[in-house]
């Protein structure tokens, strides 16, 4: 996937925001890759972009060497990249089996009791085999984000677009996410584009972290991260991983202190 | 059959309901049935109960006959109500025995159901396609938000003029009240709807008609059917102001006919009863939204 000096402007009631400016990125097929930066930076917009929730106002971006979206295309989301949402957003009124089968029913891609032997396979490789007539708000937040992975996988999407889904999770929680997370890429191979403002979370999980700027945003800084797959928590403390971590923080203070600023003159 | 063994019957048979639901109760809690009713029976919340119907019809039987206030004193007693809705032979013609009683009740509970179907079956769909569209939002939503706050009494005369006869028209102004509040509740609940589920279904590949069958519609139900609630009730109160305006039958008829005719427990009688098929139609309604809604009560209360 190729992000070419995407931009995107919104102008809400004579409001002038540059969300995004000369935002350029490669994404290889089959990587994993990270986008940090301080919060309100414009990952989410970027994402947004790339999902087809927003238009764009300049650049382009491919999927595969064919345009997604350009300034003339009005953005259409569609099952091959799947977002999995930040707060979740399995749908509440329908149990696990539902939310799973859902998006290959609905493009009619497969019947609905392909889909069902389908969703079952998948469900019970991350550990999930008996829940599937529960509803969402029986399952606790770490089972449903598996599930919301899994009703994004099953439609094969070229990309996965992942916006800060361990956000809200204890530390427990978020490093059992990870391990799972961690386990799918390695069996299904997918591209994935993952946000987050956990510098920790980024370089554990990703093969390339991108630093964003605050508003404008584009990507300041690429690392690339050469820990060997399969990760293992060991690595967190390895002085590899230290050594990165300490890039980033340099990296992403200084946004977090320009955006701060920033803040500070829009109140004044 | 004397009133009083009615009165026995009528007891025994609200405690039968009871215990009958303590039952269910003790089966959730897997605990022994004799157990549970005495435990609801000795609960605080239930002795206050009690306590509010008891202080209730005492005020009314102390200020009405033992003081007998000025104002008050020609109301009747809520002892003489309740045997004259038991008699065999009541002295003002209504009772649980006489078939008006039960005209009366057929005629109000058919408008008042036949105005809520209505009203459902249009205020729904309005609601969600107020919620759908922006550009039906804006061609509809500033004119009904001018014709809501008319009372519906005021609909009266003209509905009597433009439909043939009066049944129509009471069952008009019965519905005008149910429509607002059915279509209202729908939209907000269809504004409440998080955009996360629009995107994520979006992505899964789903079309602008599948939007509003599998996010939109269930995605407002909650609020459709707390909407579906109240204009149950709505549609009984202004079914009762229509009835003592123009009609010939029915509860709202019967308690305005009442007082002309100085037959003050006859009100009584049919107030009371409005207050019990109000409660029955208002249960109604919510054990179908909980059938239709397992997926919420779950969420809420566990599997």
């Amino acid at each position: 996937m190729s992000i070419r000096s995407v931009g995107k402007i919104y102008d809400p009631e004579g409001v002038h925001v540059v969300a995004l400016k000369d935002c350029s990125l490669e994404i290889a097929a089959g990587e994993f890759v990270a986008i940090v930066g301080p919060s309100g930076c414009g990952k989410s917009t970027l994402l947004n972009t790339i999902a087809g929730f927003d238009g764009l106002t300049s650049g382009e971006i491919l999927l595969d060497g064919e345009p997604l979206a350009t300034v003339d295309k009005d953005p259409s989301p569609g099952p091959d990249r799947v977002v999995v949402f930040q707060h979740g957003a399995l749908f509440p009124w329908k149990t696990v089996l539902e939310n799973v089968t859902y998006g290959p029913v609905v493009q009619g891609a497969m019947t609905e009791e392909e889909a069902n032997t389908r969703a079952r396979e998948m469900l019970s490789r991350v550990g999930l085999n008996d829940i599937e007539t529960a509803y969402p708000g029986q399952l606790s937040s770490g089972m449903q984000r598996r599930v919301e992975i899994i009703r994004a996988l099953i439609n094969n999407p070229k990309v996965l677009l992942l916006d800060e889904p361990f956000r809200a999770m204890d530390t427990v929680t978020k490093s059992a996410s990870h391990q799972y997370l961690l386990e799918l890429y390695d069996a299904t191979g997918k591209t994935i584009f993952f946000i987050t403002h956990d510098l920790e979370e980024a370089i554990f999980l990703a093969d390339k972290v991108l630093v964003m700027t605050t508003r404008p945003g584009y990507i300041k800084k690429t690392l690339q991260v050469n820990l060997p797959r399969p990760r293992q928590y060991s690595m967190l403390a390895s002085e590899e991983f230290l050594a990165m971590k300490a890039q980033l923080v340099e990296a992403v203070h200084e946004e977090a202190v320009k955006a701060f600023e920033a803040g500070e003159r829009e109140m004044a | 059959m004397n009133p009083y063994i009615v009165l026995g019957l009528l007891l025994m048979a609200a405690l039968a309901v009871g215990a009958w639901q303590q039952k269910k109760k003790a089966l959730l809690y897997e605990i022994s049935w004799g157990h549970q009713i005495r435990k609801t029976l000795t609960s605080k919340s239930f002795l206050l109960q009690l306590g509010g119907f008891v202080a209730f019809i005492l005020t009314w039987e102390v200020t009405v006959k033992t003081l007998g206030l000025p104002w008050f004193n020609r109301l009747p007693g809520p002892w003489e109500c309740l045997l004259e809705w038991l008699s065999p032979d009541p002295a003002y013609g209504i009772s649980i025995y006489t078939e008006d009683y039960y005209t009366h009740i057929l005629y109000s509970t058919y408008r008042a159901t036949t105005a809520f179907v209505l009203a459902t079956l249009l205020g729904v769909p309005m609601g969600l396609l107020m919620g759908w569209s922006r550009k039906f939002y804006d061609y509809s939503y500033p004119l009904v938000e001018l014709i809501r706050p008319i009372p519906p009494l005021a609909w009266v005369p003209l509905a009597i003029l433009i439909l043939p006869g009066d049944e129509p028209a009471v069952i008009f102004v019965t519905f005008l009240v149910a429509f607002f509040v059915t279509a209202l509740n729908t939209l907000l609940g269809v504004e409440s709807i998080d955009e996360s589920y629009f995107r994520a279904a979006r992505c899964l590949g789903a079309d602008k008609r599948r939007l509003l069958f599998d996010v939109v519609l269930p995605g407002a139900m909650p609020f459709i059917f707390t909407g579906l609630q109240i204009s149950m009730g709505a549609a009984w109160f202004s079914l009762v102001a229509g009835e003592m305006i123009a009609a010939q039958y029915g509860l709202g008829f019967l308690i305005w006919d009442s007082y002309s005719l100085i037959q003050y427990p006859v009100i009584v009688i049919g107030m009371a009863t409005l207050g019990v098929i109000g409660w029955i139609s208002s249960a109604a309604v919510r054990s179908v939204g909980r059938k239709l809604m397992a997926w919420r009560e779950r969420e809420l209360f566990g599997a």
